[in-house]
């Protein structure tokens, strides 16, 4: 059990197109039947190692190595792409992209038929394959009939139709709901088990990427493995936290609580954590010791939904079916619920993107009703996740003042208005570069911005932190949170619960075309029935507290929430 | 969304066929029908092609939509002819039996008429084996259909792509769109042309830009898959060839056959019987 | 096969896919009541100068059979040509441009304009009409005038949006050696 599948020797890497190197000195060796979770920042290096070991690097992104790497002993070079890639498996992040067949059979297949395989090996193998993920029952689906987790399971059988020797994930969490990424996890594991392969996940969401064991975590920063042990061991350290990944939950409560982690606790989950009657009352003096949160206050209503009813066709299952809420002037929520449930399509009928066949809505009292969607974005503006899918001028400052363009603004005052929005935005001083200069998370501010200077009083966020590490992640969000302090009202959709809980004050709980739940977070996410209606997951916050002896566990969550608002600001 | 191209699965002798069959059936049928104006075979390919539809068990509700568009286009068609060339079947008869006039040079001849007989059998004779072919064949055998009749199996891939990513591709410009309508970008009348276009730009350069993208996923995807290891490849949905499939095609190429043989007949495209 | 061949294929599959979706779905109205302006020969000629013209003609051919198919009046064989003739033609202008290596200036929108011009009149111009008389006898003064307002319209939308296609292409491509993180 020691075949060595990938070993790097001081390795290094520099793309042509770039001035430095992205890879310095690795040293790492993956055996077979290893798990190794590879967290680092964006920009850590971490995509371009899974491209080094996938064989992308060389074969598809130019640039030059230093060092060694050898896949199952032998160099890239003598292996080609395609020798690589009978050894190693990669499921990569984009499901559409990887979805490459009309059918999940046929998606199945592909490598099968590039391998010139006939029938009828070619659909036994499928079948079987298909068998092992899970997915034997959905053959004949067309990928816009699947979920995002069945996707997934799609692209691991395509590639473990294969027999590889190391399965290869790239942020396998990103795009999932919080109990399909639980299950997903699952089946990694599972699947783990049963081939014997190797497994690399590559994952900024450690806590939920830890849910099931694994051998070595590697931490990467600025194109070096920074550490390379044992989860319990990394945990224990301050390494993470220093290095822009956030350690879980449990474990940072812990910390405020002032017990202190050593590896013999077992600290890489909350069930498996060995917490000793010492650790567990100082956890319980420091929940008492926090004042209860204060309650919110209720302001008056600003956006009322009643009873809306939508199907995308006629005849079609309903994506509404009759949803009422109320949107207080000035509030911070959070829309979730899995894919489906209708939250996307909620939006959309909000914002006049598509027209309920009943109900009405109601801004400030007035009935939306009429009004086109020019009309409404003037007093609510929706932010897409992908900020490509928004961004057509090649100027930041047109691209911010395309709307006020089209309403036929004068310019003198477009300008003004288009300065503030950029200064608000944190973006005047390259208010005069090109939208291809900025980093992704600028380009989402550049989106924001854009509607801002519409002046709208309800903002709605798709997934305002997807693909973001966690420092990246911190700074939209406390930029959100400073809109929110200007009295912006703001409505997040996210997959997140981290999110959530630390900053909507309210969950808007979303499953099968109805709101099943309106509520604080912290007490969405310890409501055993919510949680697994909506796919959701239960807070290790609320685990940690049960473990200790406290019975208020919503409580627990409610202070832990507030304490560390006052620790981050301050 | 996905059934764009109205596939109807329901089982018949014709979907039993292989889309490689159909297709290559559809291009003998096509061309038969296209190279002659010989009104004795063009009269004939529509009861053909209306017997084989029957056979299918398509419904005319599966197509009305389809039938709709082709009506249309027919008629603009023959509209268009007759208001600029309406002495064509003049010339192209050599004989003149004039029937009324319209005024001016619009003089309603036989020949003319004749003409546009022919143009609407020319429809009729292929439009119904375009909708079976259409409506009985899988989106997901066509690529492998194309493979087997000697297109490039890199082509065919890139075609079944095409079918795979229309879905995905329709509903970002759904998205994309309103989301700019939102900021005030529209298409619509009340604007200049070159605005009008300026606006279409707007919503265009996201999508194509983030479909640049997709690429780059897509073609690592491949690659990473094993895509054009070998010369050859297999197909999930690629079918045997029975004694149908080859008596189809038999049937189709004496079709074009014959259309050939008229031609060579009648000393020309045009069966003439004017003279 | 090398990845670069790959791509090819991909961007013939997604451009084929955009071209449809253009065609069927991206109607731009015209001044002339009841008819759209296509807008997709300003994608197909942006994917030309990308990826040239074995490439080009493919979209063309394929996306545009595609969309005839799914109107269901069968194969207009001699437009579906003509749209694989320009996809040829206006794929000649990849050599003249560096396009994925994000340049494209005031010359090269010259260059670019000057081709598609060229490519546009002939696929519109002579080909289609040509192909129609030959095909289904279609009387002359009828084909030459459809393909020359096509035609005509074509070049307007390719101009615009051919051209600020290129131009957003070409901007948000990273330069040459100008990156100094990763992404």
């Amino acid at each position: 059990m020691s075949e060595e599948i990938i070993r790097f020797e001081h390795f290094g890497f520099q793309y042509n197109a770039q001035s430095s190197p992205t890879l310095f000195d690795i040293n790492l060796t993956v055996r077979r039947g290893e798990k190794v979770l590879i967290a680092g920042p964006s920009g850590c290096g971490k995509s371009t190692l899974a491209h080094c070991i996938n064989g992308l690097i060389p074969f598809s992104y130019r640039g030059e190595r230093t060092g060694s790497l050898t896949i199952a002993g032998k160099t890239a070079d003598a292996l080609g792409l395609f020798g690589i890639s009978r050894h190693v498996g990669t499921v990569l992040q984009d499901s559409d992209g990887q979805f490459i067949g009309l059918t999940v059979a046929e998606d199945i297949a592909f490598a099968l038929e590039n391998d010139c395989v006939a029938d009828p090996e070619l659909h036994e193998r499928v079948k079987r394959t298909a068998g092992l993920v899970g997915i034997d029952t959905h053959l004949a689906h067309a990928p816009e009939d699947l979920s995002g987790g069945q996707k997934q399971r799609v692209a691991l059988a395509g590639v473990m139709v294969e027999d590889v020797d190391l399965l290869l994930f790239d942020e396998p969490l990103a795009n999932l709901d919080p109990a399909t990424g639980k299950a997903a996890i699952e089946l990694i594991d599972d699947l783990q088990r049963q081939t014997g392969a190797a497994v690399v996940i590559i994952e900024h969401r450690l806590e939920d990427a830890l849910h099931r064991d694994v051998d070595r975590v590697v931490l990467m920063g600025g194109g070096r493995i920074l550490a390379d042990m044992p989860p319990d061991e990394l945990l224990s350290g301050a390494l993470l936290t220093e290095n822009g990944i956030r350690e879980p939950l449990y474990i940072t409560a812990l910390r405020y609580a002032g017990v202190e982690i050593t590896p013999d606790m077992a600290p890489r989950s909350i069930e498996a954590m060995r917490l000793d009657e010492d650790a567990k009352r100082k956890v319980r003096d420091w929940f008492q010791a926090l004042p209860e949160s204060a309650p919110m206050e209720e302001q008056s209503a600003q956006l009322e939904a009643e009873g809306l009813r939508f199907s995308y066709a006629p005849g079609e299952r309903e994506a509404l079916k009759g949803v009422s809420l109320t949107l207080r002037r000035g509030e911070l929520a959070a829309i979730v619920g899995t894919n489906g449930a209708g939250k996307s399509t909620f939006s959309k009928v909000v914002c006049g993107f598509e027209i309920q066949q009943a109900g009405t809505l109601r801004l400030d009292g007035a009935d939306l009703n009429g009004l086109s969607i020019k009309e409404r974005a003037d007093h609510i503006g929706y932010v897409m996740q992908n900020p490509n899918q928004m961004i057509s001028q090649v100027m930041i400052f047109d691209e911010v003042a395309l709307g006020l363009r089209t309403r036929n603004v004068p310019e003198d005052e477009i300008r003004e208005r288009v300065q503030e929005a950029l200064q608000i935005c944190g973006l005047w001083p390259f208010r005069n570069w090109p939208v291809s200069a900025l980093s992704f998370g600028q380009k989402k501010r550049v989106t924001i911005a854009s509607i801002l200077v519409l002046k709208p009083e309800i903002i709605i966020l798709d997934e305002p932190t997807a693909g973001q590490d966690y420092r990246h992640y911190t700074e939209i969000m406390e930029f959100l949170l400073s809109l929110n302090r200007r009295g912006y009202t703001i409505v997040m959709i996210t997959h997140d619960m981290h999110l959530m809980l630390e900053y909507a004050r309210r969950a808007l709980v979303f499953s099968g075309g109805r709101l099943i739940a309106d509520a604080p977070c912290a007490e969405v996410l310890t409501d055993p029935e919510v949680i697994a209606r909506a796919s959701l997951k239960e807070t290790s916050l609320y685990a940690l507290a049960l473990r200790c002896g406290i019975s208020d566990g919503r409580g627990f969550v409610r202070r832990f929430i507030a304490y560390e608002r006052e620790v981050a600001r301050a | 969304m996905r059934n764009i191209f109205n596939y109807v699965d329901r089982p018949s002798p014709i979907h039993r066929l292989t889309g490689a069959t159909k297709l290559v059936c559809l291009l003998l049928w096509s061309f038969a029908a296209m190279l002659t104006y010989d009104t004795r075979l063009l009269a004939v390919l529509p009861v053909l092609s209306l017997g084989m539809f029957m056979l299918s068990r398509i419904r005319l509700k599966d197509v009305s939509f389809m039938l709709g568009f082709t009506v249309v286009f027919m008629v603009l068609n023959n509209v268009l002819v007759f208001l600029f060339a309406p002495q064509h079947g003049v010339s192209l008869y050599g004989t003149r039996h004039k029937l009324f006039s319209l005024g001016g040079n619009y003089v309603v001849t036989a020949e003319q008429l004749f003409y546009h007989l022919n143009l609407v059998l020319k429809y009729l004779a292929t439009i119904p084996i375009v909708l079976l072919f259409v409506c009985t064949t899988n989106p997901s055998e066509f690529a492998a259909s194309l493979n087997r009749i000697g297109v490039k199996y890199s082509v065919a891939c890139a075609v079944a792509l095409a079918l795979r990513y229309i879905p995905d591709i329709q509903r970002e410009y759904h998205d994309i769109s309103r989301a700019q309508q939102a900021r005030g970008i529209e298409m619509s009348r009340k604007q200049s042309l070159v605005k009008r276009l300026r606006s279409a730009g707007a919503i265009l350069i996201p999508l194509i830009l983030s479909s640049m993208d997709r690429i780059e996923t897509i073609s690592n995807a491949m690659s990473l898959r094993g895509f054009g290891k070998n010369k050859k490849r297999t197909w999930y949905m690629g079918r045997r060839f029975t004694a149908a499939d080859f008596a189809a095609m038999a049937f189709c190429a004496l079709l074009l056959a014959a259309s050939l043989w008229l031609n060579r007949v009648n000393g020309g495209r045009f069966w003439n019987p004017f003279q | 096969m090398k990845n670069n061949s790959v791509k090819t294929i991909v961007a013939i599959g997604i451009g084929a896919a955009l071209f449809f979706v253009l065609g069927r779905f991206v109607a731009i109205p015209s001044p002339v009541p009841n008819t759209n302006i296509s807008t997709q020969y300003g994608l197909l000629a942006f994917m030309c100068a990308l990826f040239g013209p074995i490439a080009g003609a493919l979209i063309g051919l394929i996306g545009h059979a595609l969309i005839d198919f799914s109107y269901g009046w069968g194969i207009w064989w001699s437009w579906v040509v003509a749209s694989a003739v320009f996809g040829i033609l206006m794929g000649l202008v990849s050599r003249r441009l560096h396009l994925a290596d994000g340049e494209f200036g005031k010359k090269d929108i010259v260059t670019f304009n000057l081709f598609q011009l060229a490519a546009h009149a002939i696929a519109w111009g002579i080909v289609a009409p040509v192909l129609d008389i030959v095909m289904y006898a279609e009387p002359a003064n009828k084909v030459f005038l459809q393909g020359a307002v096509g035609g005509l319209a074509n070049i307007v939308t390719t101009a615009v949006i051919g051209t600020l296609l290129c131009v957003a292409y070409a901007k948000a491509r990273p330069k040459k050696g100008s990156l100094k993180e990763e992404r």
